[in-house]
């Protein structure tokens, strides 16, 4: 059977869905289980209409048991299914830490190579929806952090519909973010595949490496934008992927450019900004003509009131001025 | 009705308590429509367990640790529940800082992890009672619901607190709706009260649409809490009347013939039966009591529009002193915009 046109003009949210649909078309094993999924079609929306087309047995509400329905995926992956369990935000998941850490990510070595786990696990991160300190998380790199897991974060429409495929063929487990802020955002599905590993220049130039991920990807274009107009010519670099981490392009662009700036949703303490800026160093020591900026998160609960919750979380503005002390070497740690 | 020897007075009382918060409540999503005001939970069908459980505890012993649609019929427990809830929904940090000596705890928003809480508060209570060999007099309720009774925090608790002797009431308020996810796709059993047994602690059904209902068991639980005779799991069977939160759309999912039912059982319809059967209500008093509740939410809303809000409080709850970053961070706030 072949996959299902999509417009010409599509929503991230949509593509999603397409790629999940394309797959229950595919094979039967591929189904799809969390909280609210089934008639209501997520509390993102992305399974709108699965559950219509493909029924129960698919498209599976589960009860508010994140332990319980993680380790169910993992256990029907281990079983020949290919599940794709949706964890509703980020902040739920650590609920299922034990199952995704202690097993998801080791009963490929515990067993000796006897099992692996085709289990895909898709759940919302981000900030920028005013629903406070205990919903709004960037926790990434907790997950980044972790041998046995890949982690992806799509951050284009594009990227939405290719990466989930490759995520639900791809034979080990992986973690997909999708930023709560990308769900509306619009464009056209080019042509795929798009890989699990590789990471994608958006914005070529040669004074300065942006490198951002997910929901950070628009606010570093536009900043770049505006460096323009200050004549600095900033090139921005989408991870996509978050472990493993594409050196090879972040070394490439370095190498021309000799300045990096390094944006990061999550908090800067021993966070993803932190390995990524190490990664630059040690790849890109003798070409750096100032040492890497991070640009994260404030390290603080992200507040309720829109406008603490946007002073907490970097902004174009916060990116621009990173990129400044990059460029007149006055970079300060904060 | 349980208890018909419940005072005139009380009744009215309770009754009012209820009109009030759901007139909190409507106002409250009207004010997040407005841009007023964050995502909250309306409590329409939720008012009678809620007046009924806190009537029946004492305010100056007992605590309460709600989930987030409770703390609109918490007025017992003083004004500053309400105060302090307006002000968290409009998004001021102080809002969740509910001041002694009210014991009532800030909305809980994630699901059942209030609950090894409560149970660490109660045995702390009766621990305390025994270091100071008194009598333990106090208990702590802990609101919970049909949905979060399937996370792994209920069942640890329920059997922890059972094998504590914890001075602890359960109320799960089970409203039908998890969001979308219907009662019967939680749970096989056949009631929620049921899962007590396995814990090893008394579990009674009440219906949670009758306060009087509500209060009779919640009552008898605290005083099983108090006598040291261990925790108890109250099932308060009501309908969700409302959205679950401001950002949910229910004309999806709910059937229209179901809820018109639950309209007929409405909590707020039970107790005026019974306001009428006692000779209490009139049209008048209930249109007054309407108004007053108008009035002094309309206080409540001016006062947290009104209470300063510095943009440094970003920094001001992280730790009790600021470390070296935080101080950088919030030395450089607001630099360059």
């Amino acid at each position: 059977m072949t996959a299902p046109e999509l417009a010409a003009e599509t929503t991230y949210r949509d593509a999603l869905r397409e790629a999940i649909r394309e797959a229950m078309i595919e094979d039967e094993r591929v189904f799809i289980m969390g909280e609210d999924v089934a008639e209501y079609g997520g509390t993102y929306a992305v399974t709108k209409g699965l559950y219509k087309e493909f029924g129960r047995d698919r498209v599976r509400n589960t009860p508010l048991s994140e332990a319980g329905f993680v380790g169910a995926g993992i256990g029907a992956a281990l079983g020949g299914m290919l599940p794709i369990v949706e964890i509703m935000t980020v902040n739920f998941s650590l609920l299922a830490l034990d199952q995704i850490v202690n097993t998801a990510a080791t009963l490929r070595h515990m067993s000796g190579g006897q099992f692996h786990i085709p289990v895909v696990i898709r759940m919302t991160t981000g900030a920028g929806r005013q629903l406070a300190a205990q919903h709004s998380h960037s926790l990434e790199c907790w997950f980044a952090h972790v041998p046995g897991l890949r982690v992806v974060a799509p951050a284009t429409v594009t990227d939405a519909r290719w990466m989930l495929k490759a995520a639900m063929a791809d034979p080990d487990p992986v973690i997909v973010f999708e930023h709560n802020g990308l769900y509306n955002s619009s464009g056209p599905v080019l042509p795929g595949p798009v890989d699990l590993t590789t990471a994608e220049i958006r914005r070529p130039g040669t004074d300065l490496t942006i490198v951002a991920s997910a929901g950070m990807v628009s606010k570093s274009l536009e900043a770049a934008e505006q460096l323009g107009d200050r004549n600095v010519s900033a090139e921005v670099i989408d991870l996509r992927s978050l472990r493993p981490l594409d050196r090879a392009t972040l070394a490439k662009s370095v190498e021309h450019t000799s300045r990096a700036v390094v944006v990061d949703e999550g908090w800067r303490s021993v966070g993803l900004s932190a390995e990524i800026a190490a990664g630059i160093t040690e790849d890109c020591f003798y070409r750096l003509d100032a040492p890497v900026c991070r640009v994260a998160s404030r390290e603080v609960p992200i507040p309720y009131p829109r406008h603490l919750e946007d002073a907490a979380i970097p902004q174009v503005h916060d990116i621009v001025a990173g990129a400044m002390t990059v460029m007149t070497g006055s970079l300060a740690d904060v | 009705m349980a208890l018909v020897g419940l005072d005139d007075s009380v009744v009215k009382e309770m009754y009012s308590q209820m009109l009030a918060a759901r007139v909190f409540s409507q106002r409250l999503f009207n004010l997040q429509r407005q841009g007023r005001a964050g995502t909250n939970a309306p409590v329409d069908g939720n008012e009678a367990t809620i007046v009924g459980a806190a009537f029946a505890l004492d305010p100056e012993r007992d605590w309460v640790l709600p989930q987030y649609r409770e703390l609109v019929g918490l007025e017992r427990f003083g004004k500053d529940v309400l105060d302090r809830y307006v002000l968290f929904c409009i998004g001021h940090p102080d809002g969740g800082h509910i001041p002694e000596p009210v014991r009532v705890w800030p909305p809980q928003i994630s699901l059942a992890t209030q609950l090894p809480h409560a149970l660490g508060m109660a045995w702390g209570l009766k621990r305390e009672a025994e270091m100071e060999s008194r009598p333990n007099e106090s208990c702590v309720l802990a609101f919970i619901g049909d949905g979060a009774s399937s996370e792994g925090d209920f069942y640890e608790t329920g059997n922890f607190a059972a094998v504590l002797d914890a001075p602890l009431v359960i109320l799960l308020v089970n409203n039908g709706w998890a969001i979308s996810t219907p009662a019967s796709s939680q749970t096989r059993a056949k009631t929620f009260s049921e899962k007590a047994k396995g814990f090893g602690m008394p579990g009674v059904t009440v219906d949670g649409t009758d306060a009087l209902a509500v209060f009779d068991a919640v009552k008898e639980a605290r005083t099983r809490a108090i006598a040291g005779a261990g925790p108890s799991l109250i099932e308060a069977i009501t309908y969700r009347l409302a959205p679950h939160t401001t950002a949910d759309d229910p004309t999806r999912y709910v059937p229209p013939e179901e809820l018109a039912a639950a309209r007929e059982r409405d909590p707020l319809t039970v107790m005026k039966s019974e306001m009428e059967r006692r000779g209490l209500w009139s049209e008048d008093w209930e249109a007054a009591t309407l108004v007053q509740a108008d009035e002094r939410m309309e206080q409540a809303v001016l006062a947290a529009e009104a209470r300063p809000l510095d943009p440094e409080s970003l920094f001001h709850h992280v730790f009790d002193e600021l470390t070296p970053r935080l101080s950088r961070q919030r030395q450089n706030f607001g630099a360059g915009r």
